[in-house]
């Protein structure tokens, strides 16, 4: 900093002394003959470089364990490729039905659901949607569980249809051999970027198979069905896919080609591997059972067959979804739009308001009784001060939870407060007060866990009010009452300010004292959200309502900047 | 890339070390992380399985993470992070289940993996019905019931003994604990308002039998302190400000024998529940041959009913039944402190679970809506 500092002088001067003649004649110059506002804005340039180093160490915690949390919590919030990613082909199908009239989808799209499942059961992945969609609309959850334990069942027929019409389709090598070839490298681009998508994995690397072009034209699902097959074989369980007989599903999809009367014509001029196999099928035709998916899937659950749940599925099908946050402020999300809940499922709503109320309030009983202690500290002798610092600091070294366990065996009503009543004769034996399972007592609780942040920044500006002021303003006729009101309180109203934005947002995110002594109508939005992260594990609801009560915290520091100003708020001197 | 490096260069060492251990005759070396719930029940779990393991097994130093309670969302935030850290986790029977449709649990195959019974059964078949799911290897039974103050009961009248007791404040008044939760109590309010037990998960089924169940709640909501933790209906009564509460047995069990608290036991329709082992999924080898021969051990005829000579809750197996005997310190005798015990199971109900899965997110918004009123 020296040195640019010296440089700077030194320009300065010569230029001081260039100015007077060749005022006129362009920009100032520096000693090295740049112009002096680029070289002054170099210089400058360097310094905060050189400032910004030594911050970069903290700056790169803050953004690595502030930052990035947050911003993925946000956006765990609107996420919600997991139906797309699990089902991507029905998806696709699902958009042509609209749901209004009460017809279920068609047959296309329990095909294709009959093929995404099939995968997603085979990847343990379809529990994880069910799951998912439980939250949404009940028995979800058992649907797509119920359902991946049967869906081999559903394939199983035509596996045993085209075991009969030729025997070799029990080899699996008779698969690999007629599907092998070149000229299909772009499908098995495709399936494996649905298996990553799906299970979140690359899924590349060499799988031992290439696909014929040939015949993923001919048979476009069963190569299709093959390759995903192939791929899973291959690199999920790292078997030789030469070796191995492929998933019922792959039969089924052989036989939907089949089916189409087109592909029978063109097999007829086919002679590549497999066309004997091929024309046995063909001519087992007749025989081939009725394909009616449909059917089967409301077999294996009638959830199925129920509109309301493909209703749910089309709504919550987007990558991105508004539900979480419609969740969280008590609506929901139809086909035409959005709803409040049934009045029987609102919650959320309330307790942010119960929260935000009893927020205020503990606040409020903060500044109200830790006013005069601060005045104490502030004026009392140093060494009688430090004594009662000491008073107020003590409990602030206390483990929180012992605190609150503390505050638990006092505020019952077999506890230590009650029965000093109860012996003082203020209150009968058989109508203890009940202080606590309720808002009474985590607002007891709380006020005096957060005391120490109301009293430490409202001591720290008292003590830079001198004194003088009071005997000033009494000097020059004021009341006792007038002297405080006029000249001391103004002064210390910044101290009042930084501790109730301390204890206001502390008090708005607590979840263990409301947890212990709240009760049920004493407990905060957190508590929810704690619920949501680790019993019902619906961390895109707790992330909605996360970022709700950050939002709520943010507004509410911007309200309070623009009506007392945040200038006026001091932590000290 | 050079992490991956390093950690595939100590996973090849761990798996040399592994296969040495395994060639002097000893499966298991190392370090071990087992998951459980901390207090009287992780002690029953070091008494029975892990010490005499131990025993066979010097190399194996076991760790305890007391973290069962969120072992769900634990497991889920560690998978995402790609660490595995547990190497087995102690869970209720429901969230095995969850695990397992998440893909966090793996899938056991009982009579693989599992020790058979003595005589010869199956593990399958010893531990039967209670093999819940395709991840779970369950241990013990345990049940959700009532222990009531007996210096609390009315003078000329019956202690407790039905479950509409809980519900009838006129003969048994004073205050009450729940859990804050409405698995269970739904089930509890219905039985109590007329609903025949077999109809109980029908007509709960119904928006008409969730309301019914609530307003049947309601009826003593005022009287009523809602828990999250097993330990505080213990408290509670101890420090008389209940008169009558639901909580698990076995700390029931603790609260009378071993702290001799005025408690009594009130089983009617209690609610079986079942806890056990899941193995984490992803367990890279070593670490899983390692973790599959300790719960072959620790969960065979034997080991399951040593277990219940610490703690009142009763063996998974079919076979270890026979077995139990008496306490281990105060040496009274445990059948009749166990669930199961014929005299205590009358009039029993078994965790739906299939039921649970479903409806516990949309019931418990309506519970939780209705407590918040």
């Amino acid at each position: 900093m020296a040195r640019a500092n010296s440089r700077l002088l030194k320009t300065n001067t010569s230029d001081g002394d260039r100015m007077s003649d060749t005022t006129n004649s362009g920009p100032m110059l520096a000693a090295d003959g740049t112009p002096l506002k680029t070289s002054l804005a170099r210089a400058l340039r360097r310094q905060k470089l050189r400032a910004l180093m030594l911050i970069a160490p903290l700056l790169a915690f803050v953004v690595l364990t502030f930052v990035v949390p947050i911003g993925s919590m946000l956006f765990r919030s609107v996420e919600n490729q997991i139906v797309s990613g699990t089902l991507p082909e029905t998806v696709e199908a699902l958009d042509a039905w609209h749901g209004q009239d009460d017809t279920l989808p068609d047959e296309t799209v329990f095909q294709a659901l009959f093929f995404d499942l099939f995968r997603a059961a085979e990847a343990k992945e379809h529990t994880k949607l069910g799951s998912r969609l439980n939250y949404e609309r009940t028995g979800l959850s058992s649907m797509f569980r119920t359902t991946g334990r049967g869906i081999d069942d559903i394939g199983e027929v035509f596996q045993d249809w085209l075991e009969d019409a030729d025997p070799a389709f029990k080899d699996g090598i008779t698969w690999y051999e007629m599907l092998s070839g070149t000229g299909g490298e772009d499908l098995i681009q495709e399936r494996r970027a649905l298996w990553a998508n799906m299970v979140g994995e690359g899924f590349a690397g060499d799988i031992g198979f290439t696909l014929s072009g040939e015949i993923a034209a001919l048979l476009p699902q069963t190569a299709a069905a093959y390759s995903d097959w192939a791929i899973y074989t291959a690199v999920a369980d790292e078997d030789v896919v030469s070796e191995e007989d492929p998933w019922e599903a792959v039969y089924a999809a052989l036989a939907l080609d089949l089916a189409r009367p087109e592909t029978a014509f063109a097999l007829t001029s086919y002679t590549g591997v497999g066309a004997r196999p091929l024309a046995n099928a063909i001519a087992a035709l007749p025989s081939l059972p009725q394909i009616d998916f449909r059917a089967a899937f409301i077999e294996e659950n009638d959830g199925w067959g129920n509109i309301e749940n493909w209703q749910t599925i089309k709504i919550y099908s987007p990558d991105y979804t508004t539900g979480y946050f419609l969740n969280a402020i008590d609506m929901e999300k139809g086909l035409e739009g959005v709803n409040a809940r049934p009045e029987n499922q609102q919650l959320y709503i309330k307790l942010f308001v119960r929260t935000m109320i009893m927020s205020l309030i503990i606040t409020g009983s903060c500044i109200f009784l830790g006013y005069p202690v601060a005045w104490l500290l502030a004026n009392l002798p140093v060494r009688s001060a430090n004594v009662l610092m000491i008073l107020v600091l003590l409990p602030f070294w206390t483990s929180l939870l012992v605190r609150t366990s503390a505050w638990k065996v006092l505020l019952q009503q077999q506890g230590v407060i009650n029965d000093i009543l109860v012996w003082l004769g203020f209150v009968d034996d058989a109508n203890r007060l009940i202080l606590m399972n309720n808002s009474t007592g985590t607002i007891i609780a709380m006020t005096h866990i957060l005391l120490p942040f109301m009293i430490l920044p409202l001591y720290s500006v008292m003590k830079t009010i001198p004194p003088s002021y009071l005997r000033a303003a009494k000097s020059l006729g004021a009341t006792n009452w007038t002297a405080f009101w006029r000249v001391y309180f103004p002064q210390s109203v910044p101290g009042i300010g930084a501790g109730s934005i301390l204890v206001f947002i502390l008090a708005i995110g607590y979840y263990i004292t409301p947890e212990i002594v709240g009760g049920t109508d004493g407990v905060f939005i957190s508590n929810r959200i704690a619920y949501h992260i680790s019993s019902s594990l619906n961390w895109g609801l707790a992330a909605a309502l996360g970022s709700i009560l950050l939002a709520l915290v943010l507004a509410l520091y911007w309200l309070y900047d623009r009506i007392v100003g945040i200038d006026n708020v001091k932590l000290g001197g | 890339m050079k992490l991956s490096k390093i950690l595939l260069a100590t996973s090849a060492v761990g798996v040399a070390t592994a296969g040495l251990a395994y060639a002097g005759g000893h499966m298991a070396t190392g370090s071990f992380t087992l998951v459980s719930w901390g207090g009287a029940y992780q002690a029953s779990q070091t008494n029975a399985y892990t010490n005499p393991y131990s025993a066979n097994n010097p190399g194996v130093e076991f760790v305890w993470d007391e973290s069962s309670a969120e072992a769900v969302a634990k497991l889920r935030a560690m998978n995402e992070a790609g660490n595995l850290t547990w190497d087995l986790v102690d869970v209720v029977a429901s969230d095995a289940l969850r695990l397992c449709d998440e893909g966090l649990a793996m899938e056991i195959d009982a009579d693989e993996m599992l020790a058979p019974a003595p005589d010869g059964t199956s593990a399958s078949d010893d531990f039967g019905d209670l093999l819940v799911g395709d991840c779970f290897i369950p241990q013990i039974v345990y049940s959700t019931t009532f222990g009531y103050r007996t210096d609390m009961v009315p003078d000329g009248v019956e202690p407790p003994n039905d479950i509409c007791d809980v519900f009838d404040l006129e003969t048994y008044p004073g205050m009450r604990s729940l859990e804050s939760r409405p698995i269970n109590n739904m089930e509890w309010a219905l039985l109590c308002d007329g609903v025949a037990k077999a109809d109980v998960y029908d007509v709960l089924a119904t928006d008409e039998g969730q309301e019914q169940a609530l307003a049947k709640l309601d009826t003593i909501r005022d009287s009523v302190i809602w828990w999250n933790a097993g330990a505080d209906t213990p408290q509670l009564l101890a420090d008389g400000e209940i008169f009558i509460g639901s909580t698990y047995n076995g700390r029931l069990f603790s609260a009378i024998v071993e702290q001799n608290q005025p408690i009594g036991m009130m089983w009617d329709a209690q609610v079986f529940d079942l806890d056990g082992w899941i193995v984490p999924a992803g367990l890279p080898e070593d670490r899983l041959a390692r973790v599959m021969d300790f719960v072959n051990f620790a969960t065979d005829t034997q080991r399951l009913a040593d277990q219940a000579a610490y703690i009142s809750y009763g063996p998974a197996r079919l076979s270890s039944a026979p077995l139990v005997g008496n306490h281990a310190e105060l040496g009274i005798e445990m059948a009749p402190h166990m669930p199961t015990d014929p005299n205590n199971a009358k009039n029993t109900f078994l965790y739906n679970y299939e039921f649970w899965a479903d409806y516990r997110d949309d019931i418990d918004a309506k519970f939780q809506a209705w407590l918040a009123q």
